[in-house]
């Protein structure tokens, strides 16, 4: 199953007029899966499954193969997202300047491992490897916006105040 | 209207890194200022690429004098403005101080950190405004493609390239004439041009600031390559975490088509070259060629075996060539200035330049440029100005996750594709990164392992099981729990991964861990033997513990333990209780007093019960 019950009553709503248009546009294209599911999850936020179905319908690719390439990418997401995202950034400049404990301490505070959404679906926490900005190491994107040279301390009190 | 006549440039380098750290801000007020002041039609502002000094981000530049600025903010523009460019002053605070000696360096050309650089793949990166192809033109772009369509034949263009000993900058270090070759005379119809932009190693950032900084240049060199395959399309597989390359390089592509330097007939010839972008999904292993091309068609990106080639079988079966941005990007250079310039640069067998994102704990991180045949010791010393905060120099790791570690008797190194990997490193793509004396590299190992193992596709079982079984073991041995055996375990099933796994991510996989066991066994064989961390980091082998004798008993640790295990009234001595701690450090970073021991391998008398502070006797 693709998606888990808790997400299935807000499926049944989902609006797949934009997703449609969409796919228009790809109607002639050569291995265009990938670049669909990227523009499907700008859409909705995530993949969700009436989505996919819909896709799968609609290219003729089956709903495996779709599932097959959304679990491989890490850019895919099959569940929703919080209201905000904070990814932190542990790659190798990022590691050796701290980056292990500020995950530690951000998993601790909002009481979610890394990859997971809070209860209340506030904040979504998740690693990512190297934004390109070294240079400030240690390193998250709060909510699309880069921070750096950030302390357990001065992230925690950032993340603390989303609402 | 003609373009007004300027009298000064101001280049504010808005690549990301200067970006995160500010630019928009400054280029915002900037405008403002000049604005403001009426000097606007005196004074042009050029948005450009990354200028490699990304740790004194953001920087800028002031010509004709070449005034160079560092981490600049936005309020510092109203006295650039009036000092430096309408009174001719220097603003000293915004200089490059040397950290040792103290001295400025006002001059762009003076400043250390360039000095043993030289550029070339990236001469026009930091120098133009990327998404203004006239700036391209004005610098002899698009001159090479001209050149390769007039007067060259597609074979005089490969020889070219085969002469200038060109190797690729993708990792491996193939010539990229000889796979150019390979490509023109496989047999098959259309065939492509394919550039790997997906640089997945963590920690670098060469190809992206290349393609913000002058996608151009990358544009020409897969046009000059098309001419000479025989082929009429070009994708770009770039990652999708690079929202500005790939709108840097969607607006180059644009500027190209409407002058008639790429799309139908370019140059008015019968040559067309049509270049598409492919957005990655984050998936590492999709830098591996033949998973690379699966994914462009849309399948799950897993590598296959080769032979055959993608030169011969490549995207959709068809013969493909595909390489690095920085092998493109040398490409339309060695056209224009013959082959012999180029081979004259850098070392014998490993001719030209190399890229480095040069990060870690060096005091001056960024994106360099240095000739092939320097040494380790002249980039991490001379450019980077060694290692930050006067601690001790340990490893440099090059080559990603893939690479390997060197240690500090390996510093005088000569930096080719060769001595590298005699050394048990690689060149890879271009990831630099120092650690110093607090990086364990027994959990260095298994960061890139984890990494690594992450990425592998599981159709093999070297690789998949291999790297699951070494991670264990090095996990076991981060906590105290590993044997001497252990040890040898992990060197005999990384010789298996190396030989006998399907792709070369399998292959490479074991590299870190085999260059660290290499330089580093006394660093394993301390975690086993003496249940001791040298670098202090590996939590299960660290313990925090209150000075008893320096205590002053504020209870600032207590208030700030996340898990609340500190305990101690006012000018009591603190006592930690070793097992609810968690070992986050958050006591020895906030206690003013510096009164917060950490050890590893060896235990600290304390006392067992609350007593005021200064009564403590052992
Ligand atoms: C796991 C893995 C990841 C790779 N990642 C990259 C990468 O990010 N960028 C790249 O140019 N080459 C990467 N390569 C190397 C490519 O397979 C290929 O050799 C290279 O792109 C060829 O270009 P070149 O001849 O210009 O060096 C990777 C190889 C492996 C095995
Ligand atoms: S490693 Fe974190 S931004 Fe590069």
């Amino acid at each position: 199953m693709l998606v888990d019950q808790g997400n299935k009553v807000a499926e049944q709503e989902l609006d797949l007029a934009p997703l449609d248009e969409m796919l228009d546009e790809f109607a002639e294209e050569h291995g265009a899966l990938i670049p669909i599911m990227q523009r499907t999850q700008g859409i909705y936020g995530y993949l969700p499954q009436a989505a996919l179905r819909r896709i799968s319908e609609r290219t003729g690719a089956p709903l495996s193969q779709l599932y097959g390439v959304a679990t491989f990418y890490a850019q895919f997401s099959l569940k929703p997202k919080g209201r905000h995202t904070v990814d932190l950034c542990d790659g190798t400049a990022c590691h050796v300047r701290g980056m292990p404990q500020i995950v530690t301490a951000l998993e601790n505070d909002l009481g979610v491992k890394a990859g997971d959404t809070t209860e209340d679906g506030r904040v979504t926490l998740q690693v990512v490897f190297c934004l390109g900005s070294c240079a400030l190491a240690p390193v998250a994107v709060i909510d699309g916006q880069i921070v750096g040279r950030l302390s357990p301390q001065k992230a925690v009190q950032l993340v603390r105040k989303l609402d | 209207m003609s373009e007004p006549i300027y009298r000064a440039d101001v280049l504010v380098c808005a690549g990301t890194s200067c970006e995160s750290s500010g630019a928009r801000s400054v280029l915002a007020a900037l405008t403002e200022e000049l604005a403001k002041t009426g000097l606007d039609q005196e004074v042009r502002i050029i948005e450009t690429g990354c200028r490699g000094f990304c740790s004194m981000g953001p920087v800028m530049i002031i010509y004709p004098e070449g005034v160079f600025y560092c981490q600049v903010k936005a309020d510092d523009v109203p006295e650039i403005v009036e000092e430096t460019l309408l009174k001719g002053r220097i603003v000293q605070r915004l200089v490059f101080t040397e950290t040792e000696s103290q001295m400025t360096v006002p001059y762009y050309e003076d400043i250390p950190f360039y000095q043993k650089q030289q550029r070339v793949t990236l001469h026009n990166c930091g120098v133009i405004d990327p998404t203004n192809i006239d700036e391209y033109i004005a610098r002899g772009g698009y001159e090479a493609l001209g050149k390769a369509l007039g007067e060259m034949s597609p074979q005089q263009v490969i020889d070219e390239v085969k002469t200038s000993g060109l190797r690729g900058r993708g990792g491996a270090g193939f010539l990229t004439g000889l796979k150019w070759e390979f490509t023109a005379k496989a047999a098959g119809n259309p065939k492509y041009v394919v550039c790997n932009a997906d640089e997945g190693d963590p920690g670098a950032f060469m190809d992206r600031s290349l393609i913000e900084g002058d996608p151009h240049t990358l544009l020409e060199g897969m046009a000059i390559c098309g001419y000479a395959v025989g082929a009429s399309d070009g994708y770009v597989y770039c990652r999708a975490e690079y929202p500005l390359a790939i709108k840097h390089l969607k607006i180059a592509i644009e500027q190209a088509e409407a002058y008639g330097l790429l799309g139908d007939n370019v140059f008015g010839t019968d040559f067309s070259f049509h270049v598409h972008i492919k957005e990655g999904a984050g998936a590492f292993v999709c830098g591996e060629e033949t998973a690379l091309l699966a994914s462009i068609e849309g399948r799950r990106g897993e590598p296959r075996p080769r032979p055959p080639f993608p030169a011969v079988s490549g995207l959709w079966a068809k013969p493909t060539n595909l390489n690095n941005v920085k092998s493109y990007a040398n490409v339309p250079q060695i056209i224009l200035r013959g082959a012999e310039w180029f081979s004259k640069i850098g070392a014998e067998r490993s001719p030209g330049t190399a890229i480095f994102a040069l990060t870690g704990k060096v005091l001056h991180t960024g994106l360099i440029e240095v000739p092939m045949g320097i040494t380790l010791r002249e980039i991490i010393y001379d450019i980077g100005g060694g290692v930050e905060g006067g601690k001790k120099f340990k490893a440099v790791q090059t080559g990603g996750p893939l690479g390997g570690c060197l240690p500090e008797e390996q510093l005088d190194l000569k930096v080719d594709f060769d001595s590298l990997r005699q050394a048990g490193a690689v060149m890879g793509s271009g990831g630099m990164i120092v650690v110093d004396e607090d990086t364990c590299m027994v959990e260095f190992s298994k960061y890139f392992l984890t990494f690594a193992t992450a990425e592998s596709c599981g159709k093999c079982v070297p690789c998949r099981m291999g790297g699951r079984r070494m991670l264990e073991l090095l996990t076991k041995i981060t906590e105290g729990k590993g044997t001497l055996e252990d040890i040898d375990e992990i060197d005999s099933i990384a010789a298996g991964m190396a030989a006998g796994s399907l792709c070369s991510l399998g292959q490479l996989t074991p590299g870190p861990i085999l260059s660290t066991l290499r330089y580093f066994r006394d660093e394993f064989v301390a975690h086993v033997t003496e249940g001791r961390c040298p670098a202090k980091q590996c939590t299960a082998l660290v313990q925090y513990y209150v000075n008893p004798e320096t205590c002053k008993g504020c209870g600032i640790c207590a208030r700030n333990c996340p898990v609340n295990v500190i305990e101690g009234g006012r000018r009591q001595i603190h006592i930690i209780n070793q097992d609810g701690c968690i070992k986050c450090g958050t006591c020895l970073e906030v206690c003013p007093f510096d009164s917060i021991l950490k050890v590893s391998g060896e235990t600290v008398e304390v006392p067992t019960e609350l007593i005021p502070i200064g009564t403590w006797a052992k």
